[in-house]
């Protein structure tokens, strides 16, 4: 077959390592360029503070545990296509069940309500999709509202903060079984992120995903269950949400009805910052899980700068809005040539 | 008659969007390897059809029976797994993945469309390009090769040679022929009527969402099936024209003048010029640029090639705001797109006055006001609604949009489809008003998707085909007839008018 004149110019070969690299550069944009700016931002820190010690990097870790959590659950909602506003309500749930029911527990007890009450994020999550998908109604609109309800709900199950686990269960956070520099927080979150994102990305539900994200009447056409590909995401963003809240259970020590709040809106900014498109079908995990260790650093290096820590919220917001400025440039320039 | 070995039979398929009529008894009957044309006017119902057919969204009466079988497809998937695969006009293509993924999306074997790819001309592909970063044609190309490699009993293609270029073209009529000689069934839609004729067995014809004529696609058939979709109206008595007097000779300066423009792979080379106080009728089938056309010319999308000029001096038009500053205003088929509907009257005929008057003292508002009434009254708007624009008729909401420009002045009015869903009554006032514009000196470029009204209201008309003017027509010659062969690009039987 002969190449047709104008129209076989498709033919895109990559040619050689270099196109190689590009190629995955520039399909991996977020997994070169997070860890990058990661390492930016912690050479930034010791340089301030030259005293940054092991002991800073496990409170690093502990600080930015659930928000990475909370971070995963946002990107897979996110990712499909929607969002979820219910993450953090999802989260102080899980959170205060896990200190009320674990306060007495042994550890293996410990263990087992973990998994009960990481199933019972799962169906809160389930929850939101159904809503979502039969009811029509946006998915803004649902999100805000079963995260008010589980917000009450959370209240209910734990008036003020109190409750506690085994110390046995916190220390598998608060530890470091490897070395000092290594956090067992930053274990768990590499662990969690593996053990559930890895096998959703590499089958056929992270492809689905991922096309229902981009372009749902494609998606639709090209014979994709769609709405049961939306429903099975937010099941996905609910496990992280109360590994998110579990987290915080073993970061904090005890369950604080009112603490999640915090977590919604931070998770939709690293989900932005990650590289992640709000309308869906680009980006990944890493990305945002970076962005929220990223989100966690700010607030310690403005005290070690003697600047008042809550300035953090504010570059938070700039950093949003740069992030999702510099996104919009690049599209139009693309769609320029 | 015909009972030898129908692979799928369709009949009575009735389907309403709300008040919206879209199909009405609709049946289709083809035969185990049989190239068919589905043909039919804009909005008689093709497209709904297909989307029946292949489990978009179900019907609301009627039976689907292939191979003797009753079905009914609750999904495109359904379809798919009993044998009938279509090919979209937009590609059903994701685009945000790369070519293989959507390959998987589709649960097709790779290897398989490659050979399929390279056997529609396109023999290297880099499976792992995003789809949005290719051309549209080999988009096309990639969606028929995805859906031949599921070894499909029924192919339906929807304008498949739209945007292909020839050589492209000439390898997929290969293909469907070989398919043909396979013993499957392909379903063709197109307004090429060229090509129905050489390609297809039989044609069934569609008229307002009715089945009005099935019939062989031999040479010389052209006409019969031009005829049946115009249907017996024709016949009709022909309303007498709106205009005054015939075709007054354009002089001076045109009003506009479009050159050689070109945009996206729709509109490909078009030129017209429009001089004042001529109305200028565009006519088209669905998708043959006048959409690109009109867009371009309002400010709202971006031209690849060509230029657009307006009494003589050549625009930049990079916002709407740029072209309305030149006089060109748009009215829209779709009025939501124009009118804040839950703002009053006033405020949305005064909304483009916003430019001019700066200051908003007791002065400007009276004279604000004095402008909006004089345009209301003028357009016999019912205002009994006034607080509240949701609350007019589609008809009176269009005459908003005109009013909103006659308040704030305008040289040339583009009207798109602006009789689109409007009632017998104010489709005439509102070519009445185009045509008063008109003798004040205004000039107005006129599309419409009912070919009928261009001798009523129009001066001049050109159709457009393949993004491309094929005729030019005086208003006496621009009868219903044709103007559908033209805009089937069946050019032979238009040089007898031009």
């Amino acid at each position: 077959m002969s190449v047709p004149s104008d129209a076989g110019a498709a033919s895109l070969e990559p040619a050689g390592i270099a196109a190689h690299l590009r190629h995955f550069v520039r399909r991996h944009l977020a997994l070169v360029g997070m860890p990058a700016l990661l390492i930016l931002a912690l050479a930034f820190t010791v340089l301030i503070h030259p005293d940054f010690g092991s002991f800073d990097v496990q409170s690093l870790a502990l600080g930015a545990l659930p928000l990475a959590m909370a971070a995963a659950a946002q990107a897979i909602v996110v990712l499909s296509g929607g969002i979820d506003l219910s993450v953090g309500s999802v989260m102080a749930v899980s959170n205060v069940l896990a200190a009320s029911t674990m306060q007495h527990a042994s550890f293996p007890q410990s263990l087992g309500l973990a998994i009960l009450i990481l199933i019972a994020g799962a169906l809160q999550g389930a929850a939101n999709g159904i809503i979502v998908v039969l009811s029509r109604i946006p998915d803004v609109v649902v999100t805000l509202t079963t995260g008010f309800i589980w917000g009450g709900v959370a209240l209910l199950i734990l008036e003020k903060p109190g409750g506690g686990a085994p110390p046995q269960f916190l220390d598998l956070a608060a530890g470091s079984l490897i070395s000092l520099w290594v956090p067992n927080a930053l274990i768990l979150l590499v662990a969690a992120v593996a053990v559930v994102w890895l096998p959703v990305s590499r089958s056929r539900l992270g492809l689905l995903i991922y096309a229902v994200g981009s372009d749902r009447i494609a998606a639709f056409r090209s014979g994709v269950g769609v709405q049961r590909t939306r429903i099975l995401a937010y099941v996905v963003g609910g496990l992280f949400s109360a590994l998110g809240g579990v987290a915080l259970t073993m970061t904090t020590g005890i369950g604080a009805p009112l603490a999640g709040t915090y977590y919604t809106l931070s998770s939709v900014a690293a989900v932005v910052i990650g590289g992640v498109r709000l309308s869906g079908g680009r980006g990944g995990l890493v990305g945002p899980v970076i962005a929220a260790v990223l989100l966690t650093l700010i607030p310690t290096d403005l005290i070690f700068l003697d600047i008042d820590p809550n300035y953090g919220q504010v570059i938070q917001g700039t950093l949003i809005v740069f992030v999702v400025m510099i996104g919009g440039f690049v599209s139009v320039l693309q769609s320029r040539k | 008659m015909n009972e030898i070995s129908s692979l799928l039979d369709i009949s009575g398929i009735a389907k309403s969007f709300g008040s919206v009529v879209a199909l009405r008894a609709a049946s289709l009957k083809v035969r185990t390897g049989e190239v068919h044309a589905l043909m039919g006017a804009n909005g008689a119902g093709k497209s709904t059809l297909v989307k029946i057919m292949t489990g978009v969204f179900p019907s609301d009466a009627g039976t689907i029976i292939l191979d003797g079988v009753a079905r009914s497809f609750r999904s495109p998937a359904e379809a798919r797994k009993a044998g009938i695969v279509s090919v979209y006009q937009d590609p059903a293509l994701v685009p945000d993945l790369t070519v293989a993924q959507n390959l998987r999306l589709a649960k097709v074997p790779l290897a398989e469309v490659v050979r399929w790819l390279a056997d529609l001309g396109i023999d290297r592909l880099d499976l792992r390009a995003y789809i949005r970063d290719l051309p549209y044609p080999i988009l096309r190309l990639i969606d028929l090769a995805r859906a031949l490699a599921s070894e499909p009993r029924l192919l339906l293609l929807d304008e498949i040679t739209a945007a292909l270029s020839a050589d492209l073209a000439g390898k997929v009529f290969e293909m469907v022929r070989r398919r043909r000689e396979q013993g499957h069934s392909v379903i063709f839609i197109s307004h090429r009527m060229a090509e129905v004729s050489a390609l297809c067995d039989r044609a069934t014809v569609l008229r307002d969402g009715v089945t009005v004529g099935v019939t062989d696609t031999a040479h010389g058939s052209e006409e019969r099936i031009v005829t049946l979709m115009l249907g017996t109206e024709i016949a009709k008595a022909i309303p007498k024209s709106l205009r005054e007097k015939p075709e007054p000779a354009p002089s001076g300066r045109a009003a506009l003048e479009v050159r050689n423009l070109r945009c996206g792979h729709l509109l490909q080379d078009v030129s017209l010029s429009l001089h004042p106080g001529e109305v200028l009728g565009v006519a088209a089938l669905e998708g043959q640029g006048q959409e690109e056309l009109f867009d371009c010319i309002a400010g709202m999308r971006r031209f690849d090639e060509g230029a657009i000029l307006a009494e003589g001096a050549e625009l930049r038009l990079r916002h709407p705001a740029d072209a309305i500053a030149a006089g060109l205003v748009l009215v829209p088929a779709n009025r939501l797109q124009a009118l804040l509907q839950q703002r009053s009257i006033r405020e949305n005929v005064a909304l483009p006055m916003f430019r001019e008057l700066r200051s908003w003292g007791p002065v400007a508002m009276k004279a604000e006001r004095a402008r909006v009434e004089s345009a209301v009254k003028r357009l016999q708007i019912d205002t009994r609604a006034e607080s509240e624009l949701r609350r007019l008729s589609g008809g009176n909401q269009q005459k908003v949009v005109i009013a909103r420009w006659l308040a704030s002045g305008f040289r040339t009015l583009l009207c798109f489809d602006p009789t689109r869903g409007i009632d017998v009554g104010t489709k005439r006032q509102i070519y009445a008003l185009v045509r008063e514009l008109a003798a004040t000196g205004a000039a107005v470029l006129l599309f419409t998707s009912e070919l009928a009204e261009i001798p009523l209201a129009c001066d001049r008309a050109i159709v457009l085909f393949g993004g491309r003017v094929v005729a030019e027509l005086p208003a006496s010659g621009a009868d219903e007839a044709t103007l559908l062969r033209a805009a089937h690009g069946l050019a032979s039987s238009v040089e007898a008018y031009a």
